[in-house]
C-alpha cells in the first residue's frame, strides 16, 4: 500500500498468505539468505574479488546496478533494484524520492550496515574510490577493512541525533574514542586537542563546557552539531547526510546546513545528502538522483533537474509542493500511491499514477535514456529522442 | 443580532503547565507553553499558525478546543466565552469545533472499522436519523475521496494519505463550523500532502468551514491561510494578512523563519538570516523580549522590557521594540547583545 510500505504492506501481506505459503517464503528465506551469507563468506577471503577499477577516477563511489533486496516473512522486498549513479569528487550528490523509496537502503548498501542476513545485496557493484588506481568493491569488502572505511574515508550523519550519541557517555569522550579508534598512535593530549578543534570548527562556543556534557543536555541543533563533529573527525572523502536535518527546525536547519556546505568545501569531502526536502536540496546539491520504488529514475545537475525536470513523477513532485511566493488556485496532485513493494509491475513502475503514458509505457520497464550531456531519464517518452544507456538489471529471486 | 464576521476571538490566552517537584508533589515552576495571546478568525478563512518546535501552537489548538483547562484568558466561539459554558452546553457545542491531528496513525483506533470511527460521534450526537445513518456516512466518505466499500476495513489496512482522510471525514461528519487542523500533513509525502491540501481546500469552500491550521511548513501556510500568526516562545509576535505578512515581514524573528526557508530553484540564492543559538527552555525563557537572546537588533530595552503587542500598520499585529522606538529613552536604544548571540 502507498507510502508506508513498512507498516502497511507488510501487515496487510501478511494478513492475506496462506499458513502454506507463508511457511514455503520461510524455508525459502532460509535457504537464501544462508547460500548468499556463504558466497559473501568465499569473496571476503578473494582479494581479486573485493578489489576493482573506478570507470572515472574522478569519482569517489559508483554505484553500479545495485540490488538489494529483503527476504521478509511476506516476500522478497526488492528495496534496490538496479540503481546506478555516480558520486564526483568535491561535489554534493541529493537522493531524492518519497519514503520508502530505498534512499536509505542505497546507503546502508554502501556502508555494509545492512540488516543482515534478512537484508543482502545480490547483484551488481559499489566500487569505492581508494585513490591509488584501484578501488574496492564494498559488496565483497571484508568486515575487517569496512571497519577502517566506516568513520574513516565514509562517514554518517543521521536524522535523529539522540539515538546516534550513547546517552550515557559524555561528548568529549564520544568524540575521543572515534579518533583514538582511527589514530591508535595518538597520545591522550592530541586526542582532547583535536576534539576541542573539531567542536570548535562545528560552531559550538563554549567548547570546554560541551566536552563534559551528556547528550540530553544539548538542545537538538547542538546534538546534531556534535554529530557531525564526529562525521568529520577524521576527514572522510565522503560524508553521507541521511535527513540530517528532518529533525529541527527549520532556523536551525539553516544553521546545521550552511555548516555541512562550508565544511564540505574545507576539507575538500562529497556530500551524498538524502532527503524528501527538494528545497533543501536545491540549495546544496551539484548533482540529483530522483528515485522511485527502488529504482532511480531520473539524474543529472541540480539545474537539469529544477530547470529542467524530465521524468513524469519529477515533473509532479515539483508541481505538488507549494513554493511562497508563487500563489496557485489548486496544487497538483499525483493521482494513486506507490506501488506494493512486494509485487512490483513488470512495466514502467509510475505507469499507473502517469498522466503522460503512450503505447510503449505498457512494455517493458523504460531504459536509462540520456537526453543531454549530464541529463538521464528513465522513461519511454524520451526513447525518441536520446541515446539508450541500458536497462535496469534486475535479479530473478528463483536463480538465487 | 446579525451574525458577526468574526467566529473565534482570543484574548490574552494563557495555558501554564506546572512542573512538579519533590516528594509532595509540590509546584516548582511553570512551562509557559501559551503565555497571553489573541488573534480573531474570521468566518469561513483560515488563520496559519507557524513557529517552531515546543513554541505552543499545538497547547494554543488544544487549549482553545477546552481539551486543556486554559490558565486564563478568553476564547469566544461564536458570541460565547467556552469557559463560561456548563458541562451540558458544553457537549451540545463539542460537534461545531472538531480537530485533525498531526499523526495518522495513532490517532485512529484500531480495533473498529473505519464506517464505526466516522460514525461513532454522529450517533452519539444524533446528527442524524438511526434510519439515515447508512447514508449519511456513504455521503460523507464521498466527500472525502473514500470509497463506501472501506466503511467495513480496519485502519491499519490504509496508507498515511488515506488514514487522515479517514480523520477528516470523521471530524467533517459532525458538520462543524471549525475545525483546528494541528498539522495534518506533516506526517505525509509530498504527493500525498498536495492530495489532503486540496480536500481541505474544497471541503472548506463548499461547506463554509473556518480552519486554525497548525504547521510549521511555511509554504504550505502559504497556500492555504488568509491570515498568518507567528509564535515564539509562547507569545504571538507578529500577525497579518498572508500576502501582507510574507511580503512585509516586521519582526526580526518573522524575517529569519521566513528566510531560512528552502526554495525549490538552485538559482534563487537567499540572503538567509541565520539565528544563532538555539532556543531557550519555555519553562525558563529569557527577560523582557522573549527573542532578545537570538536578535540581531537587540537594544538595551529588549532586555529587560516586554514589547507591546500593537497594530502597526491596519491590520498587522507585531510585538518588537523596534516598531515603538518613540517610546525609548537614548540609552534604551543603545545595541546589547546577548552572551548567547555572541557566542555563536
Ligand atoms: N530491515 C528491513 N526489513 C525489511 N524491509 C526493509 C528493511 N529496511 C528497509 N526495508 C524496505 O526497503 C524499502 C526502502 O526503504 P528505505 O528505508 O531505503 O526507504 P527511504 O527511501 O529511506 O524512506 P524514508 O524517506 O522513509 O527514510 C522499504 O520498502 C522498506 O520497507
Ligand atoms: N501536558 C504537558 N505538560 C507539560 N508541558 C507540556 C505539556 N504539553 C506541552 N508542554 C510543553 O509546552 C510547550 C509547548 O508545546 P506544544 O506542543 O504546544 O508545542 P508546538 O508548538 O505544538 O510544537 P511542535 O511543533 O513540536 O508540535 C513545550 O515546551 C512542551 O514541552
Ligand atoms: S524587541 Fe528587540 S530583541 Fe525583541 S525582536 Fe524586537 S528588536 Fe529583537
Ligand atoms: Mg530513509
Ligand atoms: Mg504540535
Amino acid at each position: 500500500m502507498a507510502e508506508n510500505t513498512k507498516n502497511g504492506s507488510k501487515k496487510k501481506g501478511a494478513s492475506y498468505l496462506s499458513a502454506r505459503e507463508s511457511r514455503r517464503i520461510t524455508k525459502y528465506n532460509r535457504r537464501v539468505t544462508k547460500r548468499l551469507e556463504k558466497q559473501r563468506a568465499d569473496a571476503n577471503k578473494d582479494e581479486n574479488l573485493y578489489t576493482t577499477k573506478m570507470k572515472d577516477e574522478g569519482n569517489v563511489v559508483e554505484f553500479d546496478n545495485v540490488c538489494t533486496y529483503f527476504f521478509t516473512d511476506a516476500g522478497t522486498v526488492k528495496a534496490v533494484d538496479g540503481v546506478t549513479f555516480n558520486v564526483p569528487k568535491c561535489s554534493t550528490v541529493g537522493v531524492v524520492g518519497e519514503s520508502g523509496c530505498g534512499k536509505s537502503v542505497t546507503s546502508l548498501s554502501l556502508m555494509q550496515l545492512l540488516q543482515r542476513p534478512q537484508g543482502q545485496v545480490v547483484g551488481g557493484e559499489i566500487r569505492f574510490n581508494k585513490d591509488d588506481g584501484t578501488a574496492y568493491n564494498i559488496v565483497n569488502t571484508p568486515n575487517e577493512i569496512m571497519e577502517k572505511i566506516r568513520g574513516n574515508r565514509i562517514s554518517m550523519i543521521f536524522q535523529e541525533p539522540m539515538t546516534s550519541l550513547n546517552p550515557v557517555f559524555r561528548i568529549g569522550a564520544q568524540v575521543d574514542e572515534v579518533l583514538k579508534l582511527h589514530n591508535p598512535d595518538w597520545t591522550e593530549e592530541q586526542i582532547k586537542e583535536r576534539t576541542l578543534e573539531m567542536l570548535d570548527m562545528v560552531g559550538i562556543a563554549n567548547k570546554e563546557g560541551v566536552y563534559k556534557m551528556y547528550p540530553h543536555e544539548l538542545s537538538g541543533g547542538m546534538r546534531q552539531r556534535v554529530m557531525i563533529a564526529i562525521a568529520l573527525a577524521c576527514s572522510p572523502t565522503l560524508i553521507i547526510a541521511d535527513e540530517p536535518t528532518t529533525a529541527l527546525d527549520v532556523t536551525i536547519q539553516a544553521q546545521i546546513l550552511d555548516l555541512l556546505q562550508n565544511l564540505k568545501d574545507r576539507l575538500q569531502s562529497s556530500i551524498m545528502l538524502i532527503t524528501h526536502d527538494l528545497g533543501v536540496v536545491a540549495g546544496m546539491a551539484d548533482y540529483v538522483v530522483v528515485m522511485y520504488a527502488g529504482r532511480v529514475i531520473e539524474k543529472g545537475t541540480a539545474d537539469d533537474i529544477f530547470h529542467h525536470p524530465s521524468h513524469p513523477y519529477t515533473i509532479g513532485l515539483m508541481r505538488s509542493k507549494p513554493v511562497v511566493g508563487k500563489k496557485v488556485e489548486e496544487l497538483y496532485n499525483i493521482p494513486g500511491s506507490v506501488p506494493n513493494p512486494v509485487d512490483m509491475p513488470n512495466y514502467c513502475y509510475y505507469k499507473d499514477r502517469c498522466e503522460m503514458h503512450c503505447d510503449r509505457c505498457s512494455g517493458d520497464y523504460p531504459p536509462e535514456i540520456r537526453i543531454s550531456d549530464t541529463h538521464v531519464v528513465s522513461c519511454w517518452r524520451y526513447f525518441d529522442e536520446g541515446e539508450v544507456l541500458g536497462y535496469p538489471k534486475s535479479v530473478n529471486v528463483e536463480d538465487l | 443580532m446579525a451574525e458577526s464576521e468574526v467566529l473565534l476571538e482570543v484574548k490574552d490566552l494563557k495555558k501554564w503547565f506546572p512542573i512538579k517537584a519533590g516528594f509532595f508533589k509540590h509546584t516548582v515552576g511553570y512551562v509557559y507553553a501559551v503565555d497571553g495571546i489573541s488573534f480573531q478568525i474570521k468566518r469561513g478563512q483560515t488563520m496559519g499558525l507557524v513557529g517552531e518546535s515546543g513554541c505552543g501552537k499545538s497547547t494554543t489548538g488544544r487549549t482553545i478546543l477546552r481539551l486543556l483547562e486554559r490558565t486564563d484568558g478568553q476564547v469566544i466561539f461564536d458570541g460565547q466565552d467556552l469557559n463560561d459554558l456548563s458541562k451540558e452546553e458544553l457537549r451540545r457545542i463539542r460537534p461545531r469545533i472538531q480537530i485533525v491531528f498531526q499523526d495518522p496513525y495513532s490517532s485512529l483506533s484500531p480495533r473498529l472499522p473505519v464506517g464505526e470511527i466516522i460514525g461513532e460521534a454522529v450517533r452519539e450526537h444524533g446528527i442524524v436519523p438511526e434510519e439515515e445513518f447508512d447514508d449519511y456516512i456513504t455521503r460523507v466518505m464521498e466527500v472525502c475521496g473514500l470509497p463506501p466499500y472501506y466503511k467495513d476495513r480496519y485502519p491499519h489496512e490504509f496508507s498515511g494519505g488515506q488514514r487522515q482522510r479517514i480523520c477528516i471525514a470523521r471530524a467533517l461528519a459532525l458538520s462543524p463550523d471549525f475545525i483546528v487542523c494541528d498539522e495534518p500533513v506533516s506526517a505525509l509525502d509530498v504527493s500525498i500532502q498536495a492530495q489532503i491540501i486540496n480536500l481541505l481546500k474544497k471541503l472548506q469552500k463548499d461547506y463554509g468551514l473556518t480552519y486554525l491550521f497548525i504547521s510549521h511548513d511555511l509554504s504550505v501556510v502559504e497556500h492555504i491561510s488568509d491570515t498568518v500568526g507567528v509564535m515564539y516562545l509562547g507569545n504571538m509576535v507578529e500577525f497579518a494578512e498572508t500576502d501582507e505578512i510574507f511580503a512585509n515581514p516586521l519582526h526580526p524573528y518573522t524575517k529569519a523563519l521566513f528566510s531560512a526557508i528552502p526554495v525549490p530553484d538552485p538559482d534563487v540564492k537567499i540572503d538567509r538570516v541565520i539565528l544563532p543559538g538555539s532556543i531557550p527552555s519555555p519553562a525558563n525563557p529569557p527577560k523582557g523580549c522573549k527573542f532578545h537572546t537570538r536578535c540581531e537588533k537587540c537594544m538595551a530595552a529588549c532586555t529587560v522590557k516586554a514589547p507591546e503587542w500593537q497594530e502597526v500598520e491596519p491590520g498587522h499585529w507585531c510585538a518588537c521594540h523596534l516598531y515603538n522606538m518613540d517610546a525609548l529613552t537614548p540609552e534604551e536604544k543603545e545595541p546589547a547583545m546577548s552572551d548567547e548571540a555572541k557566542d555563536t
